[in-house]
């Protein structure tokens, strides 16, 4: 394995966990806060619980999330050194943001964890509902920075060097509304579905439960809202990706020549070898009239870029593929819930449907990650700085990856086990 | 005082505030593991209530330090990036395992499981924290990183910038300046006179250990960090005035003065921390690496300043609310608090 490979894979494994914790932190505090409001409304002990419990779950997840973050911060440095003194000065500006907003959600949390019997019960609220705003403000100002590799705006280069940097302009790039959009979204949407799938599961398990079948109301009503949304967002985030990444959007496409009406490939795998999309069921025309509204519209193909400025065909193609056919399926489901209302309790089916295929958010999140990440390469800032020009001289850079994979695959395990136990099961009823 | 040095006075107030804090609640974990007596349980016991609510609001001041470095100084970032990987690494791993391991045992289990298990992990990781968060600063003020003017990247072989006596001189006085103020914190955190007499002891134990590495790295520095050398010796008063306050709050542990000696130990470590940066001003990774020649253009230096004032208006009466909450009352006995934390279940169904 190569140093670059190397640390590709960790800076992988560092966002691929990290991001999981991030969404939770984002939209766990939404489903307490929402919680404790309906208890402040209506009183009663059931919506008490369970805002107590979802609290306890945003303790863990937020706490690894803060960790995995700091590791996250860090490695820019240890990983991406020569990167990061190109881009620390125009992207610093948001990840200032960050820290404050961060920092907002880690006060507030601490208010709001702790002080249940010490605090007004309407300030109690608001701490949560500060936790759940200051952890939108954070995932969006560490979005602009991301979404900035891909629209590097806000400064010159000239013979190689930076001038003019204008940390504004870098933050409130082209693209940063419809890309922070759209993950804001999907952190809603795979959150809300994932504690759907568990609750469903506990309904399924127990029988009839008012404890899992509210937690399962909100959990549904948060993730179904984004779920309704989000193919409005996808479809601006890929217009966008066609009028200014349109490497990507081709890789996303497995569109190999430039073609007037081109097809909407669904499924198939590209095969870079042969310059061909094998096995995909073909819609004409449809690409060009979703990319640019209008089906005789030029789709360019990939091979339009030179050999090395193409990012991995099959890897992009498939992630995409993934990703749609996830968000796909939970909208389906959002819509299948929302037509029995409250007979979907008494639906065994639809509650086991819930139970495994609500998970496919997270697979959406991964996958839809590795679109816009893979994407972009072999840039690290698109069309500017390439990914393997900025990579640490340091060896040996398999050791810090295999420590990283190995700490992450086992905290992942320990956080399920304890989620699964001590947060989403029944509680326990007086002997 | 140019932008330049405003953002690096905003580092070293991050640092300071990071030593305060987070710093504390390393150390307890620290006497966490070293909880010993009759009352080792009770002694972790208090230490869990002390840092529950406030630890993660205290680590955000080192994401805050790390943003400001390499916003405003790039190249001091990748270079302490690139020589420093390892023990950074290790700081990394320890920070991951403590906080993760500490929501795992306060939040996640049942009384009893797992419990102690987990308990181990969140105190070794204390330890290691610590010591290599200080050998990383010490490795920076050691003047080992050179930068090749050519290729403005970082000289290094990765290890001998670190693997040294001096950056582990300041790692292990981290760690007792930690651990001494987290047991001075701790005795206030009991109504219980036996609990506060051993936090005590530990305080007092932690103040000798620190004076004597602190003592050690002195002499280490000449050699081993020439520059902080020649800067305290170039500024006596900061010597002499970090040796004032420290025999002061020593005076306060052994009179039993524990809301003066709570300030004064503060003291002492912020101005250790102050300190370090003050010696080597302007430097900033010494010996190449300054304030100035390191700086991100002037607009970005602006621009993340307003941040920051607009960050801290929206922050700081938050953090006021929740250390007004948690730490107001002179104590705060651990039986009043017990009844707080939810852990009850409600007979539902």
């Amino acid at each position: 394995m190569s140093d670059l490979l190397a640390a590709r894979s960790q800076m992988a494994v560092s966002l691929a966990f990290h991001i999981v914790f991030a969404v939770a932190g984002i939209a766990m505090p939404v489903l307490m806060a929402i919680a404790e409001g309906l208890w402040l409304i209506r009183g009663g002990p059931v919506h008490l619980e369970l805002a107590r419990r979802w609290a306890r779950g945003t303790a863990i997840l937020f706490a690894v999330g803060a960790v995995s973050g700091t590791v996250l911060s860090f490695e820019l440095g240890l990983l991406w050194p020569r990167f990061m003194a190109f881009a620390g000065p125009i992207i610093g500006m948001p990840f200032s943001l960050e820290g404050f907003a961060f920092f907002l959600e880690a006060t507030f949390l601490g208010i709001y964890l702790y002080g249940w019997e010490r605090v007004p019960r309407v300030a109690h609220w608001l701490a949560g509902v500060g936790v759940a705003v200051s952890g939108a403000a954070s995932g969006l100002f560490v979005l602009t920075a991301n979404s900035w590799m891909n629209h590097p705006a806000g400064f010159r280069l000239v013979a190689g060097r930076v001038v003019d940097v204008s940390p504004w302009a870098a933050m409130f790039h082209a693209g940063w509304p419809v890309e922070c959009v759209h993950m804001m979204l999907a952190a809603y949407l795979c959150l809300g579905f994932a504690v759907a799938a568990i609750h469903a599961r506990e309904l399924l398990r127990g029988g009839r439960n008012l404890f899992h079948e509210r937690a399962l109301s909100i959990a549904l009503v948060v993730g179904g809202v984004a779920a309704v949304l989000q193919p409005v967002s996808g479809d601006a985030s890929a217009k966008l990706a066609a009028r200014t990444q349109p490497a990507k959007l081709a890789a996303m496409e497995g569109q190999f020549r430039s073609q007037p009406f081109a097809p909407l490939r669904l499924g198939g795998l590209p095969d870079e070898a042969s310059g061909r999309t094998r096995g995909a069921i073909e819609i004409p025309g449809a690409l060009s009239w979703l990319a640019y509204g209008d089906p005789r519209a030029t789709v360019r193909g990939i091979e339009d870029w030179p050999r090395d400025e193409r990012p991995p065909v099959a890897v992009v193609h498939v992630a995409f593929q993934i990703m749609v056919g996830s968000g796909v399926t939970l909208l389906a489901l959002a819509l299948a819930a929302l037509s029995r209302r409250r007979r979907l309790f008494e639906s065994r089916g639809l509650l086991r449907a819930l139970s495994i295929l609500g998970w496919l958010g997270f697979v959406a999140l991964e996958a839809g990650w590795t679109v816009t990440e893979v994407g972009r390469q072999p840039w690290i800032v698109y069309r500017i700085v390439r990914t393997a020009d900025s990579v640490t001289p340091m060896p040996n850079l398999i050791a810090p990856f295999l420590l990283f994979t190995g700490l992450y695959v086992f905290l992942g395990a320990i956080v399920f086990v304890l989620l699964r136990r001590h947060v989403f099961a029944s509680p326990r009823m007086p002997a | 005082m140019s932008p330049a040095a405003i953002v690096a006075c905003a580092l070293i107030v991050s640092l300071v505030l990071y030593a305060l804090g987070a710093g504390a609640d390393f150390g307890g974990g620290v006497w966490d593991l070293f909880a010993s007596g009759p009352r080792a349980a009770r002694q972790r016991e208090t230490i869990t209530h002390a840092i529950g609510p406030i630890w993660e609001a205290n680590h955000v001041w080192l994401i805050l330090a790390v943003v400001l470095l390499f916003s405003c100084f790039p190249s001091a970032f990748a270079a302490v990036g690139t020589a420093l990987h390892i023990p950074i690494t290790v700081l990394l791993v320890g920070i991951v395992l403590r906080g993760s391991a500490f929501a795992f045992r306060s939040y996640g289990l049942e009384p009893g499981e797992a419990q102690a298990r987990w308990g181990r992990v969140f105190a070794l990781a204390s330890l290691v924290s610590p010591l290599m968060l200080g050998v990383t600063l010490g490795a920076i003020a050691s003047g080992s990183l050179t930068i090749d003017p050519v290729t403005r990247l970082v000289r290094t072989d990765f290890i001998s910038a670190w693997c040294a006596a001096f950056p582990f001189a300041v790692g292990f006085l981290a760690l007792a300046l930690f651990a001494y103020l987290a047991a001075v914190y701790l005795t206030l955190e009991t109504e219980d006179a036996d609990l506060r007499g051993d936090f005590r002891r530990r305080a007092l134990v932690a103040w000798e250990a620190a004076a004597l590495v602190g003592i050690l790295a002195l002499v280490l520095a000449r050699k081993g960090a020439p520059a902080i050398y020649a800067g305290l010796l170039g500024r006596p008063w900061l010597l002499a005035g970090n040796t004032l306050v420290s025999i002061a709050a020593l005076q306060a542990l052994a009179r039993r003065r524990y809301p003066a000696a709570r300030v004064l130990a503060a003291l002492q470590v912020a101005a250790t921390v102050a300190g370090w940066g003050l010696a080597q001003y302007p430097a900033l990774v010494p010996p190449d690496l300054t304030i100035t020649n390191a700086a991100a253009p002037e607009p970005v230096l602006r621009a993340v300043l307003g941040a920051l004032l607009a960050g801290a208006v929206l922050l700081l009466p938050a953090l006021f609310y929740l250390f007004r909450v948690f730490k107001g009352g002179r104590s705060m006995p651990i039986e009043s608090m017990r009844k707080h934390v939810p852990e009850h279940v409600d007979p539902l169904f």
